[in-house]
C-alpha cells in the first residue's frame, strides 16, 4: 500500500509543482499554436515557439532553456549565447535576397537609413523612462524590424530581456501589413500615393551582381567591425546565389539551414519564456516600446519619401519610404498595394523591393553601430 | 541627463553613421554599374544555355 501512494505521489508532482505562471504561459503557447496551426500566422516561427513555451514551463521536465543539461538547455547555449543562430539566419537570408532592384535604382538604398530611425528615438524613450542603457538599447532595436539582428543585439546586452524583445521583434514584424497602411495614409495625401514610377526592370550584369555583396562585405565591415557576424554571413549568403557555381551550398542555406535554424531557434526562444520572468509589467513596456519603434520607423521613412519626391520633382512615391524597414518583403508587398490602392495603374513593388534590401543593410548598420558605442562603454 | 547624453550620441551617431555607409554604397553601386554595364550577350549566353 505504501509503495502504491508513494508511486502516486511522485506520479503526481508534475500538478503539485505546477504553478499559476506556468500555466497561464502554456495556456499562451496554446494561443500560439493556435494562431500558427489555425489561422496560418507565421507558422514556421510561432509552432515551434508555442511548443517551446509549453515544454518549457512544464514543471520538473528539465525542458527550459535554462534547466542545464537539457536538450533545449543545449541548444540554447550553443546556438543562441554563442549567437550562432542569427549568424546562420543571415546565412539563409543572403541566399533568398535578390539585390538586383536595389543595384537598379540605387538611390532607394536612402530609405534604408530613414527605416532605422524609430530604434533611435524609442532608446531616446527608453532611457527617459528610467530603464538602463543595455535595456534601452535591446529594446529599441526591436525597430530595425528584423528578429535575427534584435536576438544578436539583446544577447550582447541584456539576456534576460531575450524571450520578450525576440517575440516582439517577430511578432511586429508579421503586424506590419496591420501597422504601416494607417501610418501611411495618414502622412501622406492621396495625389503624393499615386505617383507612379518607371516599371521596366533595370538590367544588371552579373558582374556587378557578383561584386556587390564581396564589396558591401568589405566597406561596411570596415566601417563598423561589431556588426561583421551578421554583414559578413548576409553577404556570403548573396553572393553563394549571385556566383552561379555553388547551387547545392545556395540550396541548403535557403532551404534545410534556415529552416532547421528557424526551428531551433523558435524552440529555445519559446523554453526560455518562463513565467516568472516573462509576466512582467516591464514585458508590456518593452511591447509598447517595440511597436512605437516600428511606427516611428515608418513615419521618418514616409518623411524622408515626401522630401524625396519634392527634391525629384515628383519622380518619386513617398510611400517607398514605409519600405526602408527591414521587415522582408512584408514592407514592399504593403506599399505596392497602398500605391496600387491610390492608383490601380501603380507598380512600386520593384522599387520598394530595393528599399527593403536596403533597409536590411541599413538595421546591421545601426545595430553594428550600437554595439560599437555600447562594447567602447562597457 | 547623463543617460540623454548617451542616448543623443547614439542617435546621431547611429543615423549618421548609417546614412553615410547607405550613401557610399549608392556611390559604389553606381560606379560598378559603369565599370560593369549590362551587355546584351548575357542575355542571349543565358538562352543558348
Amino acid at each position: 500500500m505504501d509503495v502504491f501512494i508513494s508511486a502516486l505521489e511522485s506520479l503526481g508532482q508534475g500538478f503539485t509543482n505546477l504553478s499559476w505562471q506556468a500555466a497561464l504561459m502554456m495556456l499562451i503557447g496554446c494561443v500560439l499554436l493556435y494562431l500558427a496551426i489555425a489561422k496560418k500566422i507565421e507558422p514556421l516561427l510561432l509552432v515551434p515557439i508555442g511548443f517551446g513555451i509549453i515544454l518549457g514551463n512544464l514543471p520538473l521536465a528539465g525542458l527550459s532553456a535554462h534547466d542545464e543539461g537539457g536538450i533545449i538547455n543545449l541548444l540554447y547555449q550553443g546556438g543562441i549565447l554563442t549567437e550562432i543562430f542569427p549568424c546562420l539566419l543571415f546565412l539563409g537570408l543572403g541566399a533568398m535576397i535578390d539585390f538586383g532592384p536595389m543595384l537598379g535604382n540605387p538611390v532607394v538604398l536612402i530609405f534604408g537609413a530613414a527605416g532605422q530611425f524609430g530604434i533611435f528615438l524609442v532608446l531616446l524613450l527608453a532611457l527617459a523612462f528610467g530603464l538602463p542603457r543595455n535595456e534601452a538599447v535591446s529594446i529599441a532595436v526591436i525597430g530595425a524590424c528584423d528578429g535575427p539582428t534584435a536576438i544578436y543585439v539583446t544577447t550582447k546586452f541584456a539576456r534576460d530581456l531575450l524571450p520578450a524583445v525576440s517575440i516582439a521583434a517577430y511578432s511586429y514584424m508579421s503586424l506590419v501589413p496591420i501597422i504601416q497602411p494607417p501610418i501611411m495614409r495618414v502622412m501622406t495625401t492621396k495625389k503624393e500615393r499615386a505617383t507612379l514610377m518607371p516599371t521596366g526592370e533595370k538590367k544588371i550584369s552579373k558582374t556587378v551582381k557578383i561584386l556587390f555583396p564581396i564589396v558591401t562585405g568589405i566597406v561596411t565591415i570596415l566601417i563598423a567591425p561589431m556588426g561583421a557576424p551578421l554583414m559578413g554571413m548576409l553577404m556570403l549568403g548573396n553572393l553563394l546565389k549571385e556566383s552561379g557555381v555553388v547551387s547545392r551550398l545556395v540550396d541548403v542555406s535557403q532551404n534545410t539551414l534556415a529552416n532547421l535554424v528557424t526551428l531551433f531557434l523558435g524552440l529555445c526562444i519559446g523554453a526560455s519564456m518562463l513565467g516568472g520572468d516573462f509576466l512582467q509589467v516591464k514585458t508590456i513596456i518593452i511591447f509598447v516600446l517595440g511597436a512605437l519603434a516600428i511606427s516611428l520607423d515608418t513615419v521618418a521613412g514616409v518623411l524622408l519619401g515626401k522630401l524625396m519626391r519634392v527634391i525629384t520633382h515628383g519622380k518619386i512615391n513617398p510611400l517607398l519610404g514605409a519600405a526602408g524597414t527591414s521587415a522582408f518583403p512584408m514592407s514592399a508587398r504593403v506599399v505596392q498595394k497602398e500605391g496600387q490602392r491610390a492608383n490601380p495603374r501603380s507598380f512600386l513593388l520593384y522599387h520598394a523591393i530595393g528599399a527593403n534590401t536596403g533597409g536590411q543593410i541599413g538595421s546591421v548598420m545601426a545595430a553594428a553601430v550600437m554595439l560599437a558605442i555600447m562594447s567602447n562603454i562597457a | 541627463m547623463k543617460d540623454l547624453g548617451f542616448g543623443l550620441t547614439m542617435t546621431v551617431m547611429g543615423m549618421g553613421i548609417t546614412f553615410l555607409t547607405l550613401c557610399l554604397l549608392i556611390l559604389i553601386i553606381r560606379l560598378l554599374s559603369k565599370l560593369f554595364p549590362y551587355k546584351k550577350e548575357e542575355e542571349t549566353s543565358k538562352e543558348s544555355k
